[in-house]
């Protein structure tokens, strides 16, 4: 066997792995904050959420199935009281940390405990690259919370975080402002793509990028390189040069969500039933979740090309994003709903707006929230 | 939350560079990596640099793993995958040391 005539990397991860690559696990359904287009539709704590033993118990098997790090999420995760235990718990096992903050709570105490802790990464969510962009997704005062705590991270020594943005078609003109911000916090920039998932099935059709704004950041994104993209943009390949990254729907096979009471999910933009394969309090625990669930299985097996079988692209995009299509009503052999070639409009527009299915789980806050910021 | 990978995972085919690497020294796996067994090869976590490294074929991670026993990587790869393939092994542990997964001892 010689090793330049393997299958491709990405033929392989298609049969699924021992455990994921990219594991991200959303701590709690509690938020402070109630941005529009949040995939969980988070803000109410759900009381069934794992508790901080059981918390533990999961690093422990993430640590065992040499999971070397995990991106941890929500709802907000320092909303949880026992966030610092877990977070250090999992740095002594050597599971790395990598969480994604709104920043409300990233005080000066905070940011110097996380700027001690090794294998840590800090992700700052904004959504525009001012307060007027932004505030009108993720509240008002959220931009103003979040740049405090890049001031914060900054003034504690943490390094290099990132600034993540969820694009949208009110902020993709303002994608050389966010490399700016970054620039200026000598922060490393992350945009990911918005998908209908959440709160965001309500808020896509008013906030997802048009067809010419989609071929600008695709150019943007090849003319920058160092900038992260979590791999989600790869429905772009299809315009000719593969972005950078697996450029394949990793649900289930290299990618999994664990919901704050344990779900197992295929992917972060999939909490729904359809896409639930089990739970982490199962008797055989994530391990036998992730390896022998039917979904998963099944997602692993080798998928048709379907309606995008005799497009010339298939190879490049693998018609895109399953999430997107399952929540837009396309089928999943379908194109994806933001195709380059516009056959996910044509496909969205055989299904009525109210057969799309609606986000099963909601922890959305009943009340309007008032920031509590803390400096 | 998004998934993924603000490591970017940096396949061993990138960054080929054999000027770092001499087999004629003696090499280990590096100490801040580990390494999970997959069918495919292996996933290598450098804890320093934070990358992910995949090796693509189960001889090569078997290497990987005899190297600190021998006096040279040359010794190694002879030892393991035989002197017909050589020279793609000696190529792929270039790389691997350009990407830190292994070191000189």
């Amino acid at each position: 066997m010689s090793v330049e005539t393997q299958p491709t990397l990405r033929d392989r991860f298609k049969l699924g792995l021992q455990a994921p690559i990219c594991l991200t696990w959303e701590l709690t359904y509690a938020c402070n904050l109630a941005c529009i287009h949040c995939l969980s539709s988070s803000g109410r704590r759900d009381p069934n959420e794992l508790s901080t033993a059981e918390a533990l118990a999961l690093i422990d098997e993430m640590a065992e199935l040499k999971i070397f790090y995990v991106n941890v999420g929500g709802g907000e995760p320092l909303v949880r009281q026992d966030f610092f235990e877990l977070l250090d718990h999992a740095v002594d096992r050597g599971v790395g940390v990598k969480f994604s903050t709104n920043g409300t709570r990233l005080d000066k105490v905070r940011a110097k405990r996380l700027a001690e802790t090794e294998y840590v990464d800090v992700q700052i969510s904004v959504d525009g690259a001012d307060a007027a962009t932004n505030d009108a997704v993720r509240g008002t005062g959220s931009f103003a919370a979040a740049t405090r705590a890049m001031d914060n991270l900054a003034e504690a020594n943490f390094g290099e975080f990132k600034i993540s943005v969820v694009m949208t078609r009110q902020n993709i003109p303002q994608i050389e402002q966010f490399q700016d911000l970054a620039d200026r916090y000598g922060a490393q920039l992350r945009l990911t793509r918005l998908r209908p998932s959440g709160r965001g099935v309500d808020t896509w059709d008013q906030l997802h990028p048009t067809a010419v704004q989609q071929r600008e950041l695709y150019a943007w994104l090849l003319d920058h390189p160092n900038v992260l993209t979590g791999d989600s943009f790869f429905h772009l390949s299809a315009l000719g040069e593969s972005l950078d990254g697996l450029n394949l729907c990793g649900a289930g096979r290299v990618v999994c969500l664990i919901d704050p009471v344990g779900d197992v999910y295929a992917c972060p933009f999939v909490i729904h039933d359809e896409f639930k394969a089990g739970n982490v309090r199962d008797g055989g625990g994530f391990t036998s979740v992730w390896r022998d669930s039917e979904l998963f299985t099944s997602l692993r097996e080798p998928s048709s090309a379907g309606a995008c079988a005799s497009c010339g692209s298939y190879d490049a995009c693998q018609g895109g994003c399953m999430a997107a299509k399952f929540f837009t009503g396309i089928p999943l052999d379908g194109p994806d709903p933001e195709c380059v070639f516009g056959h996910g409009e044509t496909a969205m527009a055989s299904v009525p707006v109210s057969l799309r299915p609606g986000p099963a789980v909601d922890h959305s806050s009943r009340v309007p929230l008032r920031l509590t910021s803390s400096a | 939350m998004e998934c993924a990978g603000s490591t970017k995972p940096v396949s061993e085919n990138n960054k080929a560079s054999s000027t770092t690497f001499d087999p004629t020294l003696a090499w280990r796996l590096d100490e801040r990596v580990a390494l999970r067994d997959e069918e495919f090869g292996a996933l290598a976590y450098h804890y320093g640099n934070r990358r992910l490294v995949f090796l693509k074929s189960r001889p090569l991670v078997e290497l990987v793993k005899v190297l600190e026993d021998y006096e040279s990587a040359s010794g190694a790869i002879i030892a393991t995958v035989g002197e017909g393939q050589a020279g793609q092994y000696e190529a792929a542990l270039a790389r691997l040391a350009t990407s830190e997964v292994i070191g000189v001892r």
